[in-house]
């Protein structure tokens, strides 16, 4: 991530292939399981916790059927639902698997997503939480580094969010089950695990309006450009001083 | 005060709206898009594939052997649904159903040595396996249950399988208003015909079982969904392949609504 600190408006290169192909890998992914998910979702639409749960037994959480603008496919077809989510969801779980070896040999993880020191410290994380929220982008050099609100919700996502949801996924296939009993245990019962799994997807659209807002206000062409060319335009250090330092 | 922003040449500033209507747009675009490509019938083989990959993953990942859980009698569902036929409703139904089943027999045959034709009293006598188990449903729910029958692979050993046999099919007396012979049926390999917790179980939390629940027989095979175990059990065969077996899918609902075969997730 070297640059040319003298030209005005260098470009630089921003994302390694790896990471832009696994991007766009992931957007087609979220969007397909999210929408036959709903689709499965709709053959039952009611959450339970622990073990078993059915019509006689209390649900947390019952909704009517998502309408067919919501779900593929755009109409009620449980076993076509279940063919498009188990297809995809096998290209998204070895993707991601790929992809976090990957990143641990070229050291993307080290050197890109792991806090450094003094990053933690509550004072800086304000300072990174007053800038984001009056939109204070960082420009120059700093634009290259993840701030610490990025490397925050990027870790959680691609090491909390993205192997629960296939792990709560797993847990719901009674195959698995027999393979690796682990799975019941660490969830607490198979319809835990569903309600679970219907959260975090929640939790991962929620990630999604956020992470596109981020982008339209951080200026949607060039962060789309190196999104998929991977070079990236430096926005120009500002010249007056920051008042918040 | 200026925000430096404003000079920058490639940061517009979206509305909230443009962005919103953009979303929803491009959202409805992409599933008309995969709802195309879903009647294409060389995607839809590409997409059906990767029961094969689940199916090669699984049986990879699990011990030929590896047992369902087993649950405590107190964990159990305090009330255990019916689904898909609640009652076969045919006239020569009723008429087994009012002699309490006397006149029942479960037939096996096909490419087996010695074809049988078993009563319940006969199953009743042979050697029996009980398993509190998870049953889970194709659509989310599930209900624990204790289920008490014969292990498949005793009534198999007695009807001596042919070594060219693959697969079991499992006729049943619900005609899904199909006509006689066109009812629900179903198949499993030979993996899961000789598991130890694959029964054909009369019983369900030590009563006999309920018409919703499948009398007088039904299959457990508990690595599987709920629409494997097919009940209202009247005929055992075993085949070489299926795909001369009604549809050739293996099983009603793979014929009929293109569920898969293995349904182990």
């Amino acid at each position: 991530m070297a640059s040319d600190k003298n030209a005005p408006t260098s470009l630089v290169k921003r994302h390694r292939l790896s990471t832009r192909l696994w991007h766009w890998t992931n957007a087609l992914c979220l969007y397909v399981l999210f929408t036959s998910g709903l689709g499965i979702f709709n053959a039952h639409p009611r959450l339970y916790w622990g073990h078993y749960g059915a019509n006689f037994d209390k649900p947390w959480l019952e909704l009517s059927r998502f309408g067919a603008r919501w779900t593929l496919p755009g109409h009620y077809d449980l076993a076509f639902s279940r063919h498009w989510h188990l297809a995809f969801a096998l290209l998204f779980a070895f993707a991601l698997l790929a992809y976090m070896l990957w990143s641990l040999v070229n050291r993307h993880i080290a050197r890109d997503l792991a806090f450094r020191k003094g990053e933690l410290k509550p004072a800086h994380v304000w300072h990174d939480i007053k800038a984001h929220a009056r939109l204070r982008f960082p420009t120059g050099e700093a634009a290259l580094r993840y701030n610490v609100l990025q490397k925050a919700s990027y870790i959680g996502v691609i090491f909390v969010a993205l192997p629960l949801i296939i792990l709560t996924g797993l847990t719901m296939s009674p195959g698995m089950d027999a393979a690796w009993p682990w799975l019941v245990d660490l969830f607490g019962g198979r319809q835990s695990a569903r309600s679970i799994h219907f959260i975090t997807a929640w939790a991962l659209v929620a990630f999604f309006l956020v992470h596109i807002l981020m982008v339209v206000l951080a200026g949607p062409v060039n962060e789309l450009r190196s999104m998929i060319t991977g070079w990236y335009r430096l926005p120009p250090e500002r010249r007056e001083p920051e008042r918040e330092a | 005060m200026s925000d430096p922003r404003d000079k920058a040449p490639n940061s517009p500033i979206v509305s909230r709206r443009a962005l919103l209507t953009g979303l929803t747009a491009s959202a409805a675009t992409l599933l008309a898009a995969c709802d195309k490509l879903g009647n294409d019938e060389r995607f839809r083989k590409a997409l059906f594939s990767a029961e094969n990959m689940h199916k090669w993953l699984q049986r990879s990942l699990q011990d030929r052997e590896a047992l369902a859980h087993e649950f405590r009698a107190d964990q159990r569902s305090p009330h255990f649904r019916g689904n898909g036929t609640l009652n076969p409703g045919t006239d020569a139904y009723k008429a087994l159903w009012r002699g309490k089943f006397a006149d029942w027999r479960l037939r096996v045959d096909g490419l087996v040595a010695r074809p049988l034709s078993v009563s319940l009293a006969q199953l009743h006598a042979m050697p029996q396996r009980v398993q509190t188990t998870r049953h889970d449903c194709v659509e989310g729910w599930s209900a624990i249950g204790t289920w008490r029958g014969v292990p498949l692979r005793t009534v198999l050993d007695a009807a001596g399988l042919h070594t060219n046999a693959r697969y079991l099919v499992f006729h049943c007396l619900d005609e899904m208003g199909q006509g006689p012979g066109q009812g629900y049926y179903e198949s499993i390999d030979l993996v899961d015909a000789f598991h130890p917790q694959t029964i054909l179980a009369f019983a369900l939390n030590e009563q006999p079982l309920e018409v919703r629940n499948g009398a007088p027989l039904r299959l457990r095979v508990e690595r599987h969904l709920g629409y494997k175990h097919a009940k209202y059990l009247s005929r055992i065969e075993a085949v070489a392949d299926l795909a001369h077996i009604r549809g050739g899918k293996g099983g009603f609902w793979e014929d009929v609504a293109g569920y898969e075969w293995y349904a182990g997730i």
